[in-house]
């Protein structure tokens, strides 16, 4: 980091692919060898984790704290589910569907956002999204209300795989998805529009001062951030064929954020470990044990920020760098 | 960070290994219910009465033992929730799909039930088209309309009320309910003067107690969830001294359940309730169930673990019929026009609809040797879902 | 309509309290230690369950729970702090949230294994129950009760935080700890005692609630959302603010409910957005 002398320099040396990532991105095809039974359970890790990565975006590149995340992952997964009711099932224009109604939104509510930072901004993001959650539940003659979305069909992938019982189309669906949302994150963040983000989230009041608009960045970061959001919505939508009220939660929003401050947040790949922790431990220990399984969970998360603090990753990263310095 | 993925992949290999092979003498079922969160409590009702009747009934049936997988929704989770039916059906084998005690799950796990042809159990959710969306679904709980609409009926042919104020929450349940009840209600030539709902998470219902108790209505009529909110409401009608002599309170059974009774104490007296099952239904079956659902639990049963029972009732009773053939077809086709003795009465599944057909009661909640007990004072048998009916026509 | 206005005021009014009598404890730990706290609802949910089995098991009136109930979840959080949460008062925001969301698993879980995921019924004693009708309008004793016990918690936390010796020195340690810390303040005490005056108010608050909302082991997380609104409407590191908070959002919400109700689920998220636009540190808030 000490030869950062030129900023360009210095980002492409930041943004070289480590092997540890080719590694990881190659493993992420194992469970179709290893465990072809658990397909589904990884399509929604990797939809989770898609939902997690918009969140990061927002979360650890420009310090936005929402709680009202699930308000763009709702919105995708109810724009694909209506829309599939009305004799478009075709999966993929119904995923664009889902992300442009959800920029949309996001894009008008970022000029709200923009103008607030911490316990405001917080409870600002949790209260539209909680209005929303209430205006999806009055408007049941739309969103099918509590009981949720009725009639939901979608066409097979490509008008040929189908969505079957295995999840084997479910999961390469997601995970390609997936992975090309995480290029195009991984190409913001290295961006100098990515870099000035950071400065932003350390601090906002200077960093106009050096020509990089503050507000102005957070408006399009927070756009982009609410698309990937729908498009992960759209996905759950089309990989299950349901559409509820839940997918708007307030619980759907904690979670989310559960998950990437597990993994670590403003690290790139938080969000991605934060699911595959988070909801491979959620599915054994709710297995083994169905009614208390939260105390286990609760352990968890207890455990990490004790031992690893700064999520997963940012605990990892520590010891590395503790453990290299040793050893030198 | 791939040392952690290999981590969490070779936990989950070894588990799956772990996993037992597919064999001829068990019988696999598995349990879809939300044993976490905001509806644990049902969903503990109801597993306790399927372990207290596989206790009494043996955990073998036509030569093949039982085997239960118990999965969690942890509350309402459509997409965790058919998730967990694919898994059981792929991962798991399972050959029956039981459980379920909310409607989006329910529905969502409907199409895992038509696409595998698995013989799947409602035991609780009530939603009327639950049953439509697989061939394979029977439901041993109830359904709204069933209820709602009966008692509408009943309130203004049998009570003799003609005017009613309907108060319920403001969601799916909510309005079927309110929908069923007032259609009984005026087809029998009752006048709804003003109807109202409530916010689903809803701590104070004092205005909404305000309001009714301003109009004066002959009677109320209330849906609200079971869990908190009977008693907050019961609260609510305590101390604003709603008087049941000159305003009758009509609700479904969920308002007068044994916490909300003891909450809202003496202030219950003369609530009129309809609901199928009370543990204070009077029948030596019952007697028997509640005795020994008590010993082994330490608390009443109600409507989730009759649910429950009689799902498991008849789990056992299609398998000895098909001679432990699991198929779908044939436990589905088994299950169809199936009558038996519950604890709450008699009861059948219907063969047009795969639905319960059951009686529905009447109850006041009365003084019974010092106790506040749900007395059941009236009651319609043989009812069918009314919803379905009309679907057909 | 005169007479339902005083009785939506009062009933809003009473409301209010609840909500304040539920949250001010986290305005204790939230907003003067900058401590994330989402386990407050689960200190809340301690005194509850101390409140109904002081009650059903051994006979306590109810008055008599209420200071036991705030004992226990201050002992509990004693414990908890020194173990846990002492550890990450200078971690980040985000440690703390995972932290205390952590926790809040872990006591709801154990809450449902301890005593069942029953919902608890609650028998208020019969001085407690009913109303008396005055001038048109119905005061329920207990909506009364609540009420007084608010305003004498706000008396006695305001007196104490600005006018005592202790109150100075927790504000001292809050502001700036090394510069406490050379003053010879205890601060480590300060904060023991401030984090375990905030847990034991959330467990008083809890004990006083169920009686009006009912208690399951989803208590910790069921009115989570309810407290975040007043304090930080309230505005952080004021007493007062959340009490005007508390007041503002139970009487708009009683108001709609009575006059709007199709409004009824959107009103207190309205109120909360509106006011924090307009004032983004809350009614009262310096920061």
């Amino acid at each position: 980091m000490a030869s950062a002398a030129a900023p360009h320099a210095y980002l492409q040396q930041q943004a070289r692919w480590h092997w540890v990532e080719i590694v990881f991105w190659l493993s992420t095809l194992l469970p179709f060898v290893l465990f072809p039974q658990y397909l589904q359970l990884a399509s929604q890790i990797a939809i989770t984790a898609l939902f997690a990565l918009s969140l990061d975006l927002i979360l650890g590149y420009a310090g936005v704290v929402s709680l009202g995340h699930a308000a763009f992952f709702g919105l995708g997964a109810y724009t694909a589910g209506i829309l599939s009711k009305f004799y478009w099932g075709e999966p993929l224009s119904l995923l664009v569907a889902g992300a442009l109604v959800a920029g949309l939104v996001g894009y008008a509510t970022s000029w709200i956002i923009a103008y607030f930072r911490h316990l405001a901004l917080i409870m600002i993001t949790l209260g539209l999204g909680l209005l929303l959650y209430e205006a999806a539940n009055s408007a049941s003659w739309l969103t099918g209300g509590a009981d949720g979305l009725q009639g939901v069909r979608i066409r097979p992938l490509l008008d040929y795989f189908n969505f079957d019982l295995y999840g084997r189309t479910a999961y390469t669906y997601s995970l390609i998805v997936l992975f090309l949302a995480f290029l195009v994150t991984r190409r913001i963040i290295h961006s100098p529009f990515g870099l000035s983000l950071r400065g932003i989230r350390e601090n906002p009041v200077r960093m106009p001062a050096i020509g990089a608009p503050s507000r102005a960045h957070i408006r399009k970061i927070y756009t982009i951030a609410a698309v990937m959001a729908g498009i992960a919505g759209a996905l759950i939508a089309e990989t299950t064929e349901t559409v509820s009220l839940e997918t708007l939660s307030f619980q759907r929003s904690a979670d989310v954020l559960v998950i990437l401050i597990l993994g670590g947040a403003g690290r790139l790949y938080g969000g991605i470990v934060g699911a595959i922790i988070y909801m491979v431990a959620r599915d054994q220990f709710s297995g083994v044990n169905p009614q208390f399984w939260y105390f286990w969970i609760g352990l968890l998360l207890v455990a990490v920020v004790m031992f690893l603090p700064n999520g997963i990753l940012g605990g990892l990263a520590r010891f590395t760098e503790s453990w290299r310095r040793r050893s030198r | 960070m791939s040392k952690l993925f290999i981590a969490a992949s070779s936990l989950a290999a070894a588990l799956a290994a772990a996993a037992p092979a597919y064999s001829q003498g068990t019988i696999k079922i598995g349990l879809i219910m939300s044993y976490s969160g905001q509806f644990a409590d049902p969903a503990a009702q109801m597993d306790n009465a399927v372990k207290l009747y596989v206790k009494q009934h043996g955990d073998t049936v036509a030569g093949k033992k039982l085997e239960f997988i118990r999965k969690d929704t942890g509350g309402i989770a459509p997409p965790l929730a058919k998730r967990l039916a694919q898994e059981l059906v792929v991962r798991d084998k399972v050959d029956i799909i039981a459980g379920l005690v909310l409607t989006p799950n329910a529905l969502a796990v409907g199409d895992v039930s038509a696409e595998a042809k698995k013989f799947t159990v409602i035991m609780n959710a009530a939603t009327a088209i639950i049953t439509t969306k697989s061939p394979y679904m029977a439901r041993t709980s109830t359904t709204l309309p069933q209820l709602n609409e009966t008692f509408g009926t009943w309130a203004a042919k049998k009570a003799g009320v003609k005017k009613v104020y309907t108060m319920v929450s403001d969601y799916g349940p909510g309005h079927d309910a309110e929908g069923a009840f007032q259609r009984g209600f005026k087809e029998a030539g009752g006048e709804i003067v003003g109807s109202v709902r409530m916010p689903v998470a809803n701590p104070d219902f004092s205005a909404f107690v305000q309001r009714a108790k301003d109009i004066n209505p002959e009677a109320i009529y209330v849906f609200i969830p079971g869990g908190t909110q009977p008693s907050a409401l019961g609260r609510a009608l305590a101390e604003r001294g709603v008087d049941t002599a000159k305003t009758k309170i009509f609700g479904m059974g969920e308002l007068t359940e044994d916490e909300a009774r003891k909450t809202m104490g003496d202030a219950s007296l003369g609530i009129v309730t309809v609901y199928h099952y009370d543990h204070n239904h009077q029948s030596a079956m019952n007697r028997e169930f509640v005795k020994a659902y008590n010993a082994e639990y330490n608390r009443n049963p109600n409507i989730y673990a009759v649910g429950g029972w009689d799902g498991m009732h008849l789990i056992y009773e299609t398998l000895k019929k098909t001679k432990g053939n699991t198929d779908g077809d044939a436990l589905i086709a088994a299950a169809k026009g199936m009558k038996w003795e519950s604890p709450r009465g008699p009861i059948s599944i219907d063969p047009e609809t795969r639905d319960i057909v059951q009686t529905v009661y009447i109850r006041r909640v009365e003084k019974v040797g010092g106790q506040l007990l749900n007395v059941e004072f009236d009651k319609v048998e043989n009812v069918k879902d009314p919803f379905k009916a009309r679907m057909k026509k | 309509m005169l007479t339902s206005l005083g009785g939506v005021l009062f009933d809003g009014f009473a409301y209010g309290m609840l909500l304040f009598l539920l949250s001010v404890g986290l305005s204790v730990t939230l907003g003067m230690m900058n401590f994330i706290n989402l386990a407050h609802g689960s200190f809340g949910m301690l005194g509850g369950y101390v409140t109904v089995t002081l009650m059903d098991r051994l006979g306590w009136p109810f008055l008599a729970t209420l200071p036991a109930a705030f004992v226990a979840a201050a002992a509990l959080s004693v414990v908890l702090e020194r173990l846990l949460f002492r550890h990450s008062y200078r971690a980040g925001e985000l440690d703390q949230v995972l932290l205390t969301i952590g926790v809040v698993f872990m006591s709801v879980a154990s809450a449902a294994y301890i005593w069942g995921t029953v919902q608890q019924p609650v028998q208020l004693p019969d001085y407690f129950t009913g109303s008396f009708t005055f001038l048109g309008v119905n005061f329920a004793y207990y909506r009364l009760f609540l009420i007084g016990t608010a305003l004498v918690v706000t008396l006695l936390l305001v007196a104490g935080l600005e006018w005592t010796r202790f109150g100075a020195q927790v504000r001292a340690a809050v502001d700036n700890q090394r510069m406490a810390r050379g003053l010879g303040i205890n601060v480590n005490l300060a904060f023991a005692i401030t984090f375990a005056l905030g847990s034991g108010l959330a467990g008083l608050g809890g004990s006083l609630a169920i009686a009006m909302v009912g208690l399951d082991p989803d208590f910790a997380f069921a009115y989570l959302v309810y407290v975040l609104i007043v304090v930080s409407v309230g505005g952080l590191a004021s007493i007062g603010g959340s009490f005007a908070a508390a007041t503002v959002l139970g009487i708009s919400d009683i108001a709609g409910k009575y006059y709007f109700p199709a409004l009824g689920s959107f009103l207190i998220y309205l109120v909360m957005v509106g006011v924090l636009m307009w004032r983004p540190a809350g009614l009262f808030g310096k920061r």
